[in-house]
């Protein structure tokens, strides 16, 4: 009876065990499986980086180079991925556009993202008139439809990369003023920044040293998610001829060379599929992020 | 409620005259000059001309009266002349505005009815096959570059396959159907040319489906990460306790709350859907508002960009309060507020 009753506990105790064990593992397995897409995207993105870094020493030829005798070839083993109109190397240009892409992309969000930082986060630590004043800008900048005025402004200040960088920060900012707002409005009740307070420090210190390295997080997920995006509104931008000045390869602007080409395909594809998978790449990245600054998946 | 809208539409009615304001400023302060734009380089040269043209549509007045002019145009319905088609605005965008609602509405559907269920499915079987399935779909939709998508698809379909028309509206052996509503899916059956609408649905297919791509990778992960969240609430324990079936407690307590940030993304997805054309419209001809707007941003005809940008202010502004107002309606919280 005894022995019965104790063989039964043992019994359910190696199925405890068992099913514990088994969860982890499956937990791990989970995890792992979440977080494949996140490391395929940083492998693509560092690729890209490294591509952009390297590209002179890397490509086989120069992105300029006019060769009216080869144009329009099909991929072969000397231009792998064909050449354009021109006879210039498609790999090549592919290669030095992502300079254009991942330079455009960083800047844009990187000063777009602290813009549009400090003014919600101060707007939020001021409140009264100051946050009324600058968030009612703020959802003034969100009645345009972003590639419109970026459209209206690149065309008016004329083409050119710079240009339409400025055109781009000026739709950019109030989605980061409107989320820095919110994540300091959260803290700015928390009792450490009383404490900080009654200890006197300054505003200013307490805004930039004590609020916003705690709120930093949902602000980095959100510039990971918009340097891909940042980059396709780039490529449209220079699709539409505003973006950079023609012999400058720049992948928008040859998938619009290569648009009418519908047999010499690869003039177009290639330089589209490096897009997407450089925005892939920034997406899986932020998505994975958001997963794990957050893992209860409490979002929206 | 009567003042709670009330109260929106008044501070709608204020960002829109705002908006004027800036995309006036924008209009009129900028290096570019519409003059050389237009007239080319030869009659450029002559000051007789540039002085005339100036004249003609008012360049040569103090920026105020201009902004003066625009506003009281602007309250008899006059949004002023287009500069490249010489028409006034308001009739370009009267006549442009029905392709790309059709467009838009076609490929929002598009995007509910493939991404709702799936972000509902994700988050159902989270962490399942389907689950990735559904984040990676999503998230490629959302990487697209629009323009390369629509070369693509024309390449294949149209160029390779032959299964889908070329770019336009309707081929060019359809007779278009006398103009009543200016659209083409309403104005071609009363008509009675059931060809000319069957030949319109094909010529929408691939400009639908290329800009349904990036929205419905939106509306899959909204809706996922909104049901994950109302699923971990205490009323579905509650629902899970009482012993109510799975189906019950996702389809009937669940969906219905996680159905609040939806409507609000939805609200600005079309939105943007309306006004996120130009690529699509560009690349695939298509007679709406996108081309217009790309067109005029070419030649800085201004009176056309400001028109444009107004009208899409208005359709933004108007898009947020119905999404507000819908939500106040759906969530009684949002009013006790």
């Amino acid at each position: 009876m005894t022995a019965a009753r104790g063989a039964a506990l043992t019994d359910t105790a190696a199925a405890a065990l068992a099913a514990a064990t088994s969860s982890a593992a499956g937990r791990r397995r989970r995890w792992r499986r979440r977080y494949l897409l996140a490391a395929l995207g940083g492998a693509a993105v560092l690729a890209w980086a490294l591509a952009a870094l390297l590209a002179p020493w890397i490509t086989p030829y120069a992105p300029a180079t006019v060769n009216v005798a080869g144009r329009l070839a099909a991929p072969s083993a000397a231009h792998w991925l064909g050449t354009d109109e021109l006879g210039r190397d498609v790999l090549t240009r592919i290669i030095f556009g992502a300079r254009t892409s991942l330079i455009v992309g960083f800047t844009v969000v990187l000063i777009g993202g602290a813009l549009g930082t400090l003014v919600g986060a101060v707007a939020a630590y001021a409140r009264g008139w100051a946050e009324e004043i600058l968030m009612r800008a703020t959802d003034l900048m969100f009645c345009f439809p972003p590639i419109i005025l970026a459209m209206a402004i690149a065309a008016a200040l004329g083409i050119g990369t710079r240009n339409t960088v400025i055109a781009m920060l000026v739709v950019w900012w109030p989605k980061f003023a409107r989320l820095a707002r919110s994540l300091v409005l959260g803290q700015r009740s928390l009792e450490y920044v009383a404490a900080a307070r009654t200890i006197g420090f300054a505003p200013a210190h307490i805004l930039f040293r004590q609020i916003l390295p705690n709120a930093l997080g949902p602000l980095v997920v959100l510039l990971t998610l918009d340097v891909g995006n940042a980059i396709l509104v780039f490529a449209g931008l220079s699709f539409l001829g505003l973006g950079v000045v023609p012999p400058t390869p720049e992948w928008g602007s040859m998938v619009s060379e290569g648009r009418e080409l519908v047999s010499q395909w690869w003039v177009a594809t290639f330089p589209g599929l490096a897009i997407l998978t450089v925005v892939i790449g920034f997406n899986f990245v932020g998505d994975g992020l958001r997963d794990w600054l957050d893992p209860h998946a409490r979002r929206r | 409620m009567l003042r709670y809208i009330t109260s929106r539409l008044l501070v709608a009615a204020a960002m829109v005259l705002l908006a004027t304001l800036i995309v006036f400023l924008i209009a009129n302060t900028v290096p570019g000059d519409p003059v050389l734009t237009q007239l080319g380089d030869v009659a450029a040269n002559n000051p007789a001309i540039v002085e005339a043209y100036r004249h003609k549509w008012g360049l040569d007045l103090p920026i105020w009266d201009r902004y003066w002019i625009f506003l009281r145009g602007l309250a008899h319905g006059d949004l002023g002349l287009s500069i490249s088609s010489q028409r006034p605005v308001i009739d370009d965008i009267a006549q442009y505005a029905p392709a790309t609602v059709e467009l838009s509405t076609v490929a929002f559907l598009l995007s509910l009815i493939f991404g709702l269920p799936l972000g509902v499915l994700a988050a159902m079987k989270r962490d399942s096959w389907i689950d990735h399935l559904a984040r990676a779909v999503s998230l490629i939709g959302v990487s697209s570059p629009t323009f390369w998508l629509a070369f693509i698809m024309l390449a294949v379909f149209y160029g390779w396959l032959g299964w889908a028309p070329g770019p336009g509206q309707i081929g060019a052996d359809q007779f278009p159907p006398p103009d009543v509503t200016g659209f083409m899916l309403i104005d071609a059956p009363l008509a009675g040319q059931w060809d000319t609408f069957w030949d319109a649905i094909a010529h929408l297919a691939l400009p639908a489906i290329v800009l349904a791509a990036s929205t419905m990778g939106l509306i899959t992960r909204t809706t996922r990460a909104a049901m994950l969240e109302a699923l971990s609430q205490d009323y579905i324990r509650v629902a899970r306790a009482k012993g109510l079936l799975r189906r019950a407690i996702m389809l009937g307590h669940a969906l219905p709350n996680a159905l609040l940030p939806v409507i609000t993304l939805g609200g600005l997805a079309y939105a943007q859907l309306l006004t996120g054309t130009v690529l699509t419209e560009t690349i695939f001809s298509w007679p709406g508002l996108g081309r217009y707007t790309f067109q005029s941003a070419v030649f800085l005809d201004f009176p056309a960009i400001m028109g444009v940008t107004l009208v899409v202010a208005v359709v933004y502004v108007f898009v947020n309060l119905l999404v507000d107002v819908s939500y106040a309606m759906l969530d009684p919280r949002v009013m006790r507020r």
